[in-house]
């Protein structure tokens, strides 16, 4: 599996994020934000950093690069995409995903581990864990309030597209503790938190964070066979 | 000059924890009959030719502003 990984002029985390794909067992393929070419991956994930040194909005100039043009005409055909921290920011100016990321409630910049709850298992991007499973992993934002209008709020909870939230402590003040979302399709993902930082005993909280790399491969591998895709069971299970 | 200036302010209904903070910062100036506090942004954007309101709109729309969370107000310089 060739798992991509984005780099903006201001991305940091691109080079953890492509050792989480390397430690989950796939390869993995930098992609650089002036080259619309995607050289064959079969996921992508945006890492957390400031792109274009995060001027005007979070997310904002990086939503109008040329590699970015060609993720959402993917992503809207099935390609699963991961965006973490900055890389969500872009999901939502990009409107790949509803809802805004606005500036820390407390207006201090938070960096800590972190415990989420992860609230949907159905997202190409969570299939290995277990809806309610507690996880830990390093959270590091100034501007990661999730904020949407009270309608988007429930269309999400309704639809089960809350991914993840926070537990034991909001550090941001993100709505409904909301740390990450998915879109209708559940191939697109963004979450707040930095599961590329824990996924070595040696530099992580704990090793909790690989489950998002190694579901997508879980996902991919399901597609590939003509199986079911992770997600789809229980569909299947319906038409027993 | 052909210039336009777009106002990017936060919709009311989003918590502006920047402007809490100054407007916390008040009292400290002895100023005590504020009761609110929003900050937002102008930009100034220069034309070649005659200002364009359309493309200024169009930038504003699709770039200077988030409509999730934002609205924009555009003129051009010489109304203001």
């Amino acid at each position: 599996m060739r798992i991509g990984v984005v780099t903006f002029p201001g991305s940091l985390d691109d080079g953890d994020a492509a050792r989480a794909v390397r430690i989950a067992g796939a390869e993995a393929v930098r992609l650089w934000h002036g080259d619309p070419a995607l050289h064959g991956v079969d996921a992508v994930v945006l890492p957390g950093g400031f792109s274009y040194g995060d001027y005007l909005r979070c997310g904002a100039i990086a939503r109008f690069a040329p590699v970015m043009e060609s993720i959402v005409d993917a992503a809207h055909g099935g390609l699963p995409v991961l965006g973490i921290c900055n890389g969500f920011q872009i999901l939502c100016e990009a409107h790949l995903l509803p809802g805004a990321l606005t500036r820390n409630q407390h207006l201090h910049f938070r960096n800590r581990d972190q415990f989420l709850r992860i609230t949907s298992a159905s997202t190409a991007w969570t299939n290995q864990f277990v809806e309610g499973q507690e996880i830990l992993i390093p959270v590091k934002n100034g501007e990661g309030c999730f904020v949407a209008d009270e309608a988007t709020l429930d269309v999400l909870e309704a639809e089960g597209r809350v991914v993840a939230r926070y537990t034991r402590g909001n550090p941001n003040g993100s709505q409904r503790d909301i740390a990450a979302i998915t879109n209708e399709a559940g191939n697109v993902v963004g979450i707040m938190p930095h599961p590329e930082h824990a996924v070595e005993a040696l530099t992580g909280p704990s090793l909790d964070g690989l489950g998002f790399f190694t579901s997508v491969l879980r996902s991919l591998a399901g597609a590939s066979t003509g199986g079911q895709p992770a997600g789809s069971t229980n569909a299947a299970e319906g038409q027993r | 000059m052909a210039r336009v200036v777009v106002d990017v302010m936060l919709k009311p209904e989003i918590l502006d924890p920047q402007g809490q903070a100054v407007a916390n910062a008040l009292p400290k100036l002895g100023v005590t009959d504020v009761s609110s506090v929003r900050i937002g942004r102008r930009i100034e954007i220069e034309f070649a030719g005659e200002p364009d309101l359309d493309t200024a709109r169009e930038i504003a729309d699709k770039l200077l502003a988030n409509p999730v969370i934002e609205d924009f107000e555009i003129r051009s310089l010489e109304d203001a």
